[in-house]
């Protein structure tokens, strides 16, 4: 066992790597790929102008180099996983003191050639942080009180630098992503379910805390009616703009609510409002389906991933991706109050696709080097 | 990695066990974003579709375009002019301080106008459209147009409004129209169904009267508009309908005519044809400029016209309730007749003044007329002999017989809402409106029109048509062929009980007219073609006591208020008359020196215009 190991450790050729990369999940990443142009394109009005040209050289560059990550030996993510943690927390305290301020928050860097927004980075890298974090870790030792401690500091720390910037979205998607890999790990449920009634209790105390604005969104939620040119506006345009889709969709460029303007951020957090509305239901279901497929890839990948690591990561990141879009959808559809969340891949917006293609390349490292063994 | 490969599976069996559950789990939500979408896409698809256009679509009312008013011989007396407006829609606007300096600037506005703009601003809502200007002439309208791109949110619009080409002469008859209140929109529901910014609607007269069918109906545009409001492109353009032209029956030479001869006096004419009713003129004087009040009328213009002594918002034709003065004896005279009081040959001796009941009855010739028969008392105005038949004849015939004829009730019907009934009294009213027994003595002074007895001047009018046509009723009117004016089948009967008494009246009246001693023989046309038959009549303002009697004083000695109002009512041609007519001038002294000459200048116009009037008809009925 011992040889064979080794032996296929030296024995990964480009040939047997490009044998082992998982074709399927590529495709359906192109094509998801394609759409969201498709989409960029009709919320630039039908014309190829800045949004869609930036999403089109993005795309491109991104996906050239998830293909890079993926023949990159999952041992290589192992080995970073603390350090590069560390690399985005030190960005999150950067963008915290020298950060862009737009728009009453401050949550970019300059970079010169790309304004980077750390925080996205996190939801992957904090992933890979706990992952290695367990990775060697004893079933016992799993849910001692001091791994649990450490666990949820690794997980609060990136959270706090958040919320200041402010940006409460990202900072609850970031913590989703360390909760799910606490959760893969095997921590006890009880502590699950305490936590979540302690929420419940907590809530209302929670929501005392909560900005304006924030309270503002979650009143919207539960009656946008209540003020339908203000706050509430957003969440019904965007329902109207998917519910007037039908069936069959108005058609290609011919979405009214988004042509016209009446969607608020089209082009990021509300892209699915705009697809929906112009593709219709077909459309949309299509869409969910490319990525359950993508989603069900990720879990394949885990499930015959030889190491703990990278099965770790495939599920949890597989979770993510899945709480991003449903998020996202349940946002757009009105069955969530609004939370800044971007839709993976579709929405434009560089360091989220940067992110989750990262995290596809290391989904895809992992298929590609399934075998590998990590000590 | 040996000695823990019994935990590795223990840790994996863990691990694929809860991915099971995620995974179940992550399958339910994904079955539940399907159904929401189902939901919202396809079951309640119309609903959104509906919602949908609702956003993107929007109507633009624009101001319908108001019928005009011809006279009887097509001639515009209220028409559309294109008026250059400016509109903004504050909530459109960024900077609405920059916006309106620089408008202050192109428009040349004083700070008071641009004070009252801001003002306006302030008291409407954001999204209601601000008038900035009404009336821009060419030039502004071209500069401003030619700022557009530095003013955002103005919006240049060229709008129908209101025009009177013949300012002062036909208000009295149309009014005018001026910006729609929230009262008027309450009010008729014409109004608000068409109410767009800067709608006029009429506020007197017939344009009042005739909203319903003046308005017309909005041209709408479908918009399809962004979010912001601007608008994309046009979907859809409705044509409204145009309000209808209505036209009257006035003359407008008669009626210029009338206005002319009431220059600088208070008072009013009245000509109507004496069998179709049709009104040929209606003037009150003064009158004033109905083009003033389109745009909103300015605080001078308004305190010159509201500070008038003679009253100019006050129509005097129909809301001046004024004694008949000697203008009723055709009346009482017929009234006699008619039953059987007197006849021809009865005759009353006038020595100046008579003695009834104690009180003392003055004629207004001191010295007397003598023995004077019906014919010589109507033709010279005898009091005492009017004293005389009245006392014999009594209040509730008199009053009977003035009823017939058309006094003491409203002559338009509900056509002016400021016409008044004037008063035709008898003994009932005053016991019920005063509680008080009728004396005698008021019957005495009601046979020469003075007392509690108030007639209109259109009443007047009318009363002296009905006889000239010989006694039979008429409806006047002032629309040609107004098919929703229904005409009760009463017309053209007969108001008289014997036809030779009219004839009688009509002789006296000529008389009166035509020869030597008439009183207003001085205002007389021999020519037989515009010779005419009237009756003067001199209303007191006051009681005339003892010591005016004694100084008899001329008119122009007498203060303006305190004058006689001077009436005269008058039908012509004599042979085969047509037209009768009714003037009144307030304070005017006299009717025999004052209102007399002026049937003569109106006959002459009015008669001269006659066979033009007449081919009108004609053509109209060659047409059909």
């Amino acid at each position: 066992m011992y040889q064979h190991t080794r032996l296929k450790d030296n024995n990964f050729g480009l040939f047997q790597k490009f044998k082992n990369f998982d074709y399927v999940l590529f495709f359906c990443i192109l094509l998801l790929g394609f759409i969201s142009l498709i989409a960029m394109y009709s919320t630039d009005g039908g014309e190829i102008l800045f949004h869609t040209k930036s999403h089109f050289t993005k795309l491109i560059i991104f996906t050239l180099m998830m293909v890079l990550f993926s023949f990159i030996n999952i041992k290589f993510w192992f080995l970073i996983g603390y350090f590069s943690y560390f690399v985005v927390i030190v960005l999150l305290i950067w963008t915290y003191l020298f950060g862009i301020k737009s728009s009453g928050s401050q949550r970019w860097i300059d970079l010169y050639f790309i304004n980077l927004q750390p925080s996205e980075l996190m939801k992957i890298f904090i992933i890979l942080c706990l992952a290695k974090y367990f990775h060697r870790m004893k079933l016992d030792k799993i849910n001692s009180i001091y791994t649990i401690l450490t666990s949820l500091i690794v997980i609060l720390l990136p959270m706090g630098l958040v919320i200041v910037q402010p940006d409460l979205g990202t900072s609850l998607l970031i913590a989703i992503s360390g909760v799910a890999v606490l959760w893969f790990v095997g921590i006890n449920h009880k502590y699950f379910i305490y936590t979540m009634l302690g929420f419940l209790l907590l809530l209302p105390f929670i929501i005392s805390f909560l900005k304006p604005y924030q309270k503002l969104r979650v009143l919207t939620f539960l009656n946008p009616d209540r003020d339908p040119l203000g706050a509430g506006y957003q969440i019904i345009q965007s329902k109207i703009a998917v519910g007037s889709g039908g069936l069959f969709g108005k058609g290609f460029l011919k979405g009214t609510q988004s042509y016209l303007e009446f969607l608020p951020e089209k082009h990021t957090d509300f892209i699915f409002t705009l697809f929906s509305e112009e593709f219709g239901f077909i459309g949309s279901a299509l869409l969910l389906l490319i990525y359950a497929v993508i989603i069900y890839r990720i879990v394949a990948i885990g499930a015959s991933s030889r190491s703990y690591f990278a099965k770790v990561f495939c599920y949890s990141f597989g979770s993510a991706i899945f709480v991003y879009i449903t998020i996202n959808m349940s946002m757009v559809l009105g069955l969530l109050p609004i939370v800044g969340s971007p839709l993976p891949i579709m929405s434009y917006g560089g360091s989220s696709m940067l992110a989750t293609m990262t995290g596809l390349g290391i989904v895809m490292s992992a298929k590609v080097h399934s075998q590998q063994a990590i000590a | 990695m040996i000695n823990s490969s019994s935990e590795n599976v223990t840790k994996l069996n863990s691990i694929n066990r809860r991915m099971f559950i995620t995974g179940s789990l992550k399958f339910f939500i994904m079955i539940g974003l399907v159904s929401r979408l189902f939901f919202l896409q396809v079951k309640e698809n119309k609903k959104y579709l509906t919602l949908s256009d609702k956003n993107r679509i929007r109507e633009w009312k624009l101001a319908p375009i108001r019928g005009e008013f011809h006279d009887y011989f097509g001639n515009v007396i209220a028409g559309n002019f294109e008026a250059y407006q400016l509109h903004l829609i504050p909530e459109q606007i960024e900077d609405f301080r920059y916006v309106m300096y620089r408008l202050k600037d192109l428009l040349e506005l004083s700070e008071k106008e641009f004070q009252k703009i801001v003002k306006k601003k302030n008291a409407i809502k954001p999204w209601e459209t601000l008038i900035i200007a009404d009336n821009l002439n060419w030039k502004k309208f071209s500069k401003v147009n030619n700022q557009l791109y530095d003013l955002n949110g103005v919006k240049p619009v060229i709008s129908i409004s209101r025009n009177y080409p013949y300012n002062e002469n036909f208000t009295h008859i149309i009014g005018y129209v001026s910006q729609a209140n929230e009262k008027d929109i309450e009010l008729n529901d014409i109004i608000k169904k068409n109410f767009v910014p800067g709608l006029k609607v009429g506020k007197i007269g017939l344009e009042k009267s005739f909203e319903k069918r003046l308005i017309g109906s909005n041209d709408i545009e479908r918009y399809e508009v962004n979010a912001y409001g601007r608008r994309i492109n046009q979907l859809e353009f409705q044509k409204g309908e145009r309000g209808k032209t209505l036209k009257l029956t006035i003359d407008t030479e008669v009626q210029k005519l009338a206005n002319e001869l009431l220059k600088d006096k208070s008072g009013s004419i009245s000509v109507m044809d004496i069998y179709t009713g049709d009104l040929i003129a209606m003037h009150s004087s003064p009158s004033f400029d109905p083009n003033l009040f389109v745009f909103g009328i300015n605080q001078d213009d308004w305190q010159i016209i509201r500070n008038n002594p003679m009253k100019p918002l006050v129509n005097k034709t129909l809301q001046g309730n004024y004694s008949p003065g000697s203008t009723i004896k055709p009346i009482v005279a017929l009234s006699a007749l008619e039953n059987g009081i007197i006849d021809t040959n009865f005759t009353v001796k006038c020595n100046g003044k008579t003695e009834m009941y104690g009180q003392t009855y003055h004629c207004w010739k001191k010295k007397g007329h003598g023995f004077v028969s019906l014919r010589n008392a109507m033709k010279q105005s005898c009091d005492t002999y009017f004293y005389e038949i009245a006392r014999k004849l009594g209040v509730d015939k008199l009053s009977q017989t003035a009823e017939k004829f058309g006094l003491g009730k409203k002559v338009f019907g509900d056509l002016f809402d400021i016409e008044k009934n004037g008063l035709i009294p008898n003994t009932e009213w005053k016991k019920n409106a005063l509680g008080k027994g009728w004396l005698l003595g008021e019957t005495i002074i009601t046979g020469i029109g003075q007392g509690y007895i108030q007639t209109t001047p259109i009443q007047l009018c009318l009363m002296t048509a009905q006889i000239a046509n010989g006694g039979y009723k008429i409806y006047p009117k002032i629309i040609v062929n107004d098919k929703e004016n229904i005409i009760p089948n009463d017309k053209f009967t007969p108001l008289y009980k014997n036809p030779k008494n009219i004839k009688i009246i009509q002789d006296a009246m000529f008389g009166s007219t035509n020869e030597v001693m008439g009183t207003s023989y001085r205002s007389r046309i021999d020519d037989p073609k515009y010779r005419f038959a009237g009756k003067t009549g001199t209303a007191q303002v006051r009681k005339i006591t003892e010591e005016d009697r004694e100084l008899d004083l001329q008119t122009f000695e007498i203060p303006y208020e305190e004058r006689d109002h001077a009436l005269y009512i008058a039908f012509g041609p004599y042979i085969n008359p047509r037209y009768a007519l009714s003037i009144l001038v307030e304070h005017g002294g006299n009717g025999s020196t004052t209102a007399a000459p002026m049937a003569k200048k109106l006959f002459k116009k009015i008669i001269d215009r006659h066979f033009l009037r007449q081919s009108m008809n004609n053509k109209k009925y060659m047409e059909i």
